[in-house]
C-alpha cells in the first residue's frame, strides 16, 4: 500500500470518528446550502445558465492556444510582463527570480491555489524572503503551519476557540469568542503588511481574452489591496483560467459568487489590465502574470477528461460531497481537494499514487449536479479507475472478478453459491466482526442479511413447474 | 524553442481532437446532445436574476439589494439634501480627513466639508490616505440586479481610495443606475475600448468574510462601511 | 405486455420479496412476466471497480440473453443504471455498441416502469405507516427519477409520507466502497439514518435494495426500530 493511501486511510479513519469535526462542518456547510439555494432560485434560469458556462469553458479550453496567444498579447501591450511555465519548478524559478531582482523584504499575497500547488510559500521561505497571507482564513492556516482545509474556506474546520487560541500564542493577542475581533485582529496585522510590501503576488480567477486582463473574485478586500499598494504585482494562474469574451464575466461572476460561496456575486469582482497607467497615482509599477502549465497539457490531451479543465475552482463540488463532508480537506493530502480533486490530481500528479481518492466515492454524482460548468465528475471517477487498473490491474482484484464472472456465467454453480452461503451463515455468528471474519470490514459496524430460505431463482424455478 | 512554444505546442497537439460537447451526461442514457448554440451578447440577461422594465424597478431593486448587503443608500432629490446629509454623516462619523479625487460630484462634496483632503488623482503617498477616515468617490455606474457600484482608476481615484480607508462614500447621479451586469460591462466595453484603464472594479457591499465558523464579519480588510449617496 | 425481469444477484439471493412482489404486481396488472435464470448480474461490481474487460465478460452473456425483450425492468436503481446509462459506455467501439443501445432505450427501473410506461396505474395498495423515502444515487441522478416513486406512494391508502432532511444524500454504500473505506461509508450512513429517524417513521423506503441493505445493516446492529423495505414490498400489500 503506498504512502498516500495509507495516509488517507489513518486520517478518513480518525476523521470519521471525531463527531466534533463532522459537526463543524455540517453546521458550516448547511448556512452555505441556505444561501446558496437563495440565490439560485433567483436566477431565471439557473439550468440554462449552468448550460452556457459550461459551452463557454468548452470554447475557451478547445480553443485554449488561440485565447491564450490572445490574453498574452493583449496584456503585454499594455506593459505586463508574461511568463509561460511548463512546471512547478520553473514557475518557482520564474517568481524568485522577480523576487530578488527586485531585492524585495516583504512580500504580501492573496489567495492563489495555484501558489500551494507549486509549494510558492515553501520556495520563498527558503530563499529567505518572507510571506504573509492576507486572507484571514489563509493567514490563520499559515499560522498553524497547515494547508488551506478548503479551497474557498480555508479555516472552515477551526472554531472561534482554536483562532483566539491561536491569535494568542502567535500575536500575543488577548482571548476573545467574538469572529468580529479576531477578524480585527487580523485587519490590523495586515494594515502595516500592505503598506510595507514590496511584493504583491495575487493568483486569478479568470484570465479574459478578448480585452487582456486577470478577473480575481475575492469579498475581504485583501486582494484589491495586494494589488494597489506593493510597487510589483505577480499574478500566477493556471493556463486553463481563459474565458474568450469581456461580456463572459457577466455570467461567471454571478456563477461563481453563487455555487461557490451563496453569495449573487462577491464582495470584489476586479479586473486588472496592466500596470499603472499614465495619469494614474497609484497601483503597481510593474505587473507581471505567470502562465502555469504544470501537467495541465496532460489533461487537456485526455479529450474524455478535458473537460475537468472548465473548472472555475469554485469549491461546489466539495460542498456538496458526502465523503469531504465526512473527512474533511485535508485528508485528501493534496493540493485540490474533494471530487475536482479526486478527478485531477492523477493527471497532475501520476495515476497509480493517486487513484485511491477515485476510489474513495460512491459515485453518488452531488458533485456533477452541483457543478456550475457541467464537468463530469463522478463519471471520470470512474475513468481513473478505469485507466489505473488498464495501465496496471491489482492481481487479487483481477482474480476475484475473474471468479465472479464464472460464478454469475454458470446457473449451477451460482445455484450452488446459494447454497454455500446458506452454509457459510451457520458458522458465521461465531467469527462475525473478529479478525478471522472475511466479511469484517462490513461486519465490524454493520449486520449482514442472511441468504433467503428461498431465492427468487428458486421461487420462479418451482413456479416453472 | 522557449516555454511558450513548448506549452503551445503541447496544447495544440492535445486538442487535435475536439472534446464532446458538455451537457450530455445529464441526458440520462439515450437522448442525442444538443449542438452548441453560439452564446450571443444579450443571453444572459434572460438567465440572471430579473430586473424589471422601468427605472423605478431598478431604483427599488438596487435599495433592496442594499439593505441586503448593509450598504448604506440614500436618495436625494436635491443638491442641498444631499450636502446636508454629508455634512451629518461627517459629524456622525467624526471624520478629520478624508481621500477624494476631482469630480463634479466630488468637487461639491469636499468644499461642502471643509476638511483636509489627500487627492488620490494626484500624485500622493499611501500612508496619506492610510491616515483618511473616509474615501470619497464617485463611479462609473451602479448596477441594480446586484446592489453593485462600477468603479475604475479614472471614474473613482485610482485603485486605493475605494479599499484602503475604512469607510466608502460613492457619490453617483441616477441616470448612472444601470439595470443589470450585462448593462455594466457593456458601459465599460463602449466607454473604454481600446484603452482600458488598469483597474476596474465591481464594489458589492462593504468588505466583509465569513472564514470564522462562517461568521458574517464586516470590515475584514476593505471598507467596514460602504455609503451610496444618489441624486 | 411481456415483461422480461431482471433480479439482481443480491436481491435475488437476499431479498426474493422484492422480486416476487415485482412478479405479483405485473401479473396482477395483466402483464406476462419473464425472468431469464441466466441472467444473474449486470457486471457492475466489476465495472466500478474499474475492471471493464472483465465487466464485460458478465455483461456480454446478459446482453445477448436480453436485448430482445420487448420490454426490460430491473429490480434496482443501480443496476437499471448500469443498464441504461452505462451498458452504451461499457460496450461502446465493440460489435455490441447497437444492442447495448437498443437494450438502454427500452430498459426501466421497476418504479419507472409503473409510472413513464404504465402511467401510475392505481394497484389497490394499503400501507398503514408512516414511512420515509431514501432516493437511490443511481435512480435519482443517472436515471434522472425523483417523482416516480413519490407519486405511486401517494396511491398507497394509509400511508403516510414525510420527507427527510437527507433524502438525496447517498447512504454510503457505493459497492465495494462498503469494503474498501468501511469507516466513511459506516458515518455515511449514520448520517443518512440519523435523519430518517428524526422524521418518525416506521419504515424507510427506496427503489434500491442495495442502500436499503446497508442502513437495515446500520440499524440492527444499533437496535434502531426502524426498519428498511423497497417500494415493491410496499405497493404489494393489500392487507
Amino acid at each position: 500500500m503506498n504512502l498516500n493511501v495509507l495516509q488517507f486511510k489513518t486520517d478518513s479513519e480518525r476523521l470519521t470518528h471525531d463527531l466534533g469535526h463532522r459537526d463543524r462542518i455540517q453546521s458550516a456547510l448547511n448556512k452555505y446550502y441556505v444561501a446558496r439555494d437563495d440565490k439560485k432560485a433567483r436566477f431565471q434560469d439557473w439550468q440554462a445558465a449552468r448550460q452556457a458556462a459550461a459551452e463557454t469553458k468548452w470554447d475557451a479550453v478547445n480553443h485554449l492556444d488561440k485565447y491564450l496567444v490572445e490574453f498574452a498579447e493583449k496584456i503585454e501591450a499594455r506593459g505586463t510582463k508574461v511568463h509561460w511555465a511548463s512546471t512547478a519548478e520553473q514557475a518557482r524559478q520564474i517568481i524568485l527570480g522577480i523576487v530578488k531582482e527586485k531585492n524585495a523584504r516583504r512580500i504580501i499575497k492573496s489567495k492563489v491555489m495555484t501558489g500551494e500547488e507549486i509549494h510558492l510559500n515553501d520556495a520563498l521561505e527558503k530563499a529567505g524572503f518572507s510571506v504573509v497571507e492576507s486572507d484571514l482564513g489563509e493567514y490563520i492556516v499559515q499560522l498553524r503551519h497547515e494547508a488551506p482545509y478548503h479551497f474557498v474556506f480555508p479555516a472552515m474546520h477551526l472554531s472561534r476557540g482554536e483562532i483566539s487560541d491561536l491569535f494568542e500564542k502567535e500575536l500575543g493577542t488577548a482571548q476573545t469568542d467574538s469572529a468580529e475581533e479576531l477578524t480585527m485582529i487580523a485587519r490590523r496585522v495586515m494594515r502595516d503588511q500592505y503598506l510595507a510590501a514590496d511584493i504583491g503576488i495575487s493568483g486569478a480567477n479568470f484570465a479574459v481574452a478578448e480585452t487582456g486582463m486577470i478577473s480575481i473574485t475575492e469579498n475581504e478586500g485583501n486582494a484589491r489591496l495586494t494589488c494597489a499598494l506593493p510597487k510589483v504585482h505577480i499574478a500566477l494562474m493556471g493556463i486553463e483560467k481563459v474565458l474568450p469574451r469581456f461580456e463572459d464575466l457577466t455570467l461567471f461572476l454571478p456563477m461563481l459568487g453563487t455555487a461557490g460561496a451563496g453569495q449573487a456575486v462577491t464582495c470584489y469582482n476586479s479586473m486588472y489590465a496592466g500596470p499603472r497607467q499614465r495619469g494614474e497615482n497609484d497601483g503597481p509599477e510593474e505587473m507581471h502574470v505567470i502562465l502555469l502549465d504544470n501537467k495541465r497539457t496532460h489533461l487537456l490531451a485526455d479529450i474524455e477528461q478535458r473537460d475537468a479543465l472548465h473548472c472555475i475552482r469554485c469549491g461546489a463540488c466539495l460542498n456538496v460531497c458526502p465523503i469531504y463532508k465526512n473527512v474533511g480537506g485535508h485528508t485528501y493530502g493534496t493540493t485540490y481537494q474533494g471530487p475536482i480533486g479526486s478527478v485531477i490530481t492523477p493527471h497532475l500528479r501520476g495515476i497509480q499514487e493517486w487513484k485511491h481518492l477515485s476510489s474513495a466515492s460512491t459515485l453518488c454524482g452531488a458533485c456533477t449536479e452541483a457543478c456550475p460548468v457541467k464537468i463530469n465528475l463522478h463519471h471520470h471517477l470512474l475513468h481513473n479507475r478505469r485507466n489505473a487498473v488498464a495501465q496496471k490491474p491489482v492481481w487479487w482484484e483481477k482474480i476475484a472478478f475473474e471468479l465472479t464472472a464464472i460464478l454469475f456465467n454458470n446457473p449451477l454453480i451460482y445455484r450452488l453459491a446459494a447454497w454455500g452461503g446458506r452454509f457459510g451463515q451457520l458458522f458465521h455468528p461465531l467469527i462475525k466482526g473478529s479478525l478471522l471474519d472475511p466479511a469484517r470490514a462490513w461486519t465490524k459496524t454493520r449486520d449482514l442479511p442472511d441468504v433467503a430460505p428461498q431465492t427468487f431463482k428458486e421461487y420462479w424455478r418451482a413456479r416453472q413447474k | 524553442m522557449s516555454e511558450r512554444e513548448n506549452i503551445l505546442a503541447r496544447i495544440r497537439e492535445g486538442l487535435t481532437v475536439p472534446a464532446p460537447i458538455p451537457g450530455a451526461h445529464e441526458l440520462h442514457g439515450h437522448e442525442h446532445a444538443p449542438n452548441p448554440a453560439p452564446i450571443i451578447p444579450g443571453m444572459v440577461m434572460k438567465w440572471l436574476p430579473p430586473v424589471g422594465p422601468k427605472p423605478g424597478d431598478h431604483i427599488a431593486l438596487f435599495a433592496k439589494n442594499s439593505v441586503e448587503l448593509k450598504t448604506d443608500f440614500q436618495l436625494f432629490n436635491s443638491e442641498d439634501d444631499l450636502q446636508t446629509a454629508l455634512r451629518a454623516l461627517a459629524k456622525a462619523e467624526n471624520w478629520q480627513r478624508i481621500g477624494s479625487h476631482r469630480g463634479s460630484l466630488t468637487d461639491e462634496a469636499c468644499v461642502t466639508l471643509g476638511l483636509p483632503v489627500v487627492r488620490t488623482d494626484e500624485p500622493y503617498e499611501m500612508p496619506q490616505l492610510e491616515s483618511c477616515d473616509v474615501g470619497i468617490s464617485e463611479c462609473e455606474a451602479l448596477i441594480a440586479q446586484t446592489g453593485s457600484i462600477l468603479v475604475t482608476t479614472r471614474s473613482s481615484g485610482g485603485r486605493a481610495l475605494s479599499v484602503l480607508p475604512p469607510h466608502h462614500v460613492v457619490l453617483a447621479r441616477r441616470d448612472q443606475l444601470l439595470p443589470d451586469l450585462p448593462a455594466g460591462f457593456a458601459l465599460l466595453k463602449s466607454k473604454y475600448a481600446d484603452d482600458f484603464p488598469s483597474f476596474m472594479s465591481l464594489i458589492t457591499g462593504p468588505s466583509r468574510t465569513g472564514d470564522i465558523e462562517r461568521i458574517l464579519v464586516l470590515g475584514a480588510h476593505g471598507p467596514k462601511k460602504l455609503t451610496v449617496f444618489c441624486i | 405486455m411481456k415483461v422480461t425481469l431482471f433480479v439482481p444477484c443480491f436481491v435475488d439471493m437476499c431479498y426474493p420479496g422484492v422480486g416476487v412482489s415485482i412478479v405479483e404486481i405485473l401479473e396482477r396488472l395483466g402483464h406476462e412476466v419473464e425472468c431469464p435464470e441466466e441472467v444473474a448480474c449486470c457486471g457492475q461490481p466489476a465495472f466500478n471497480s474499474g475492471y471493464w474487460d472483465e465487466a464485460r465478460k458478465v455483461a456480454i452473456p446478459v446482453l445477448e440473453r436480453l436485448k430482445n425483450a420487448e420490454v426490460l425492468v430491473i429490480a434496482s436503481g443501480s443496476c437499471g443504471a448500469m443498464l441504461k446509462v452505462f451498458y452504451p459506455e461499457l460496450f461502446a467501439n465493440t460489435p455490441h455498441s447497437d444492442d447495448a443501445i437498443a437494450l438502454a432505450e427500452k430498459t426501466y427501473e421497476f418504479a419507472d416502469f409503473l409510472v413513464t410506461k404504465l402511467g401510475n396505474p392505481d394497484l389497490g395498495a394499503r400501507f398503514p405507516a408512516r414511512v420515509t423515502f431514501h432516493d437511490g444515487c443511481h435512480g435519482l441522478r443517472e436515471l434522472g427519477k425523483k417523482k416516480e416513486p413519490r407519486q405511486l406512494l401517494s396511491q398507497v391508502r394509509d400511508l403516510e409520507l414525510i420527507e427527510m432532511g437527507e433524502a438525496e444524500t447517498c447512504c454510503g454504500f457505493g459497492g465495494t466502497f462498503s469494503a474498501k473505506f468501511p469507516m466513511i461509508s459506516t458515518a455515511m450512513g449514520e448520517v443518512k439514518c440519523a435523519s430518517a429517524i428524526e422524521t418518525g417513521a416506521d419504515y424507510i423506503i427506496s427503489n434500491d435494495s442495495s442502500c436499503l441493505m446497508h442502513m437495515q445493516g446500520l440499524l440492527s446492529r444499533q437496535g434502531e426500530p426502524i426498519r428498511t423495505l423497497h417500494i415493491a414490498e410496499v405497493l404489494n400489500s393489500r392487507a
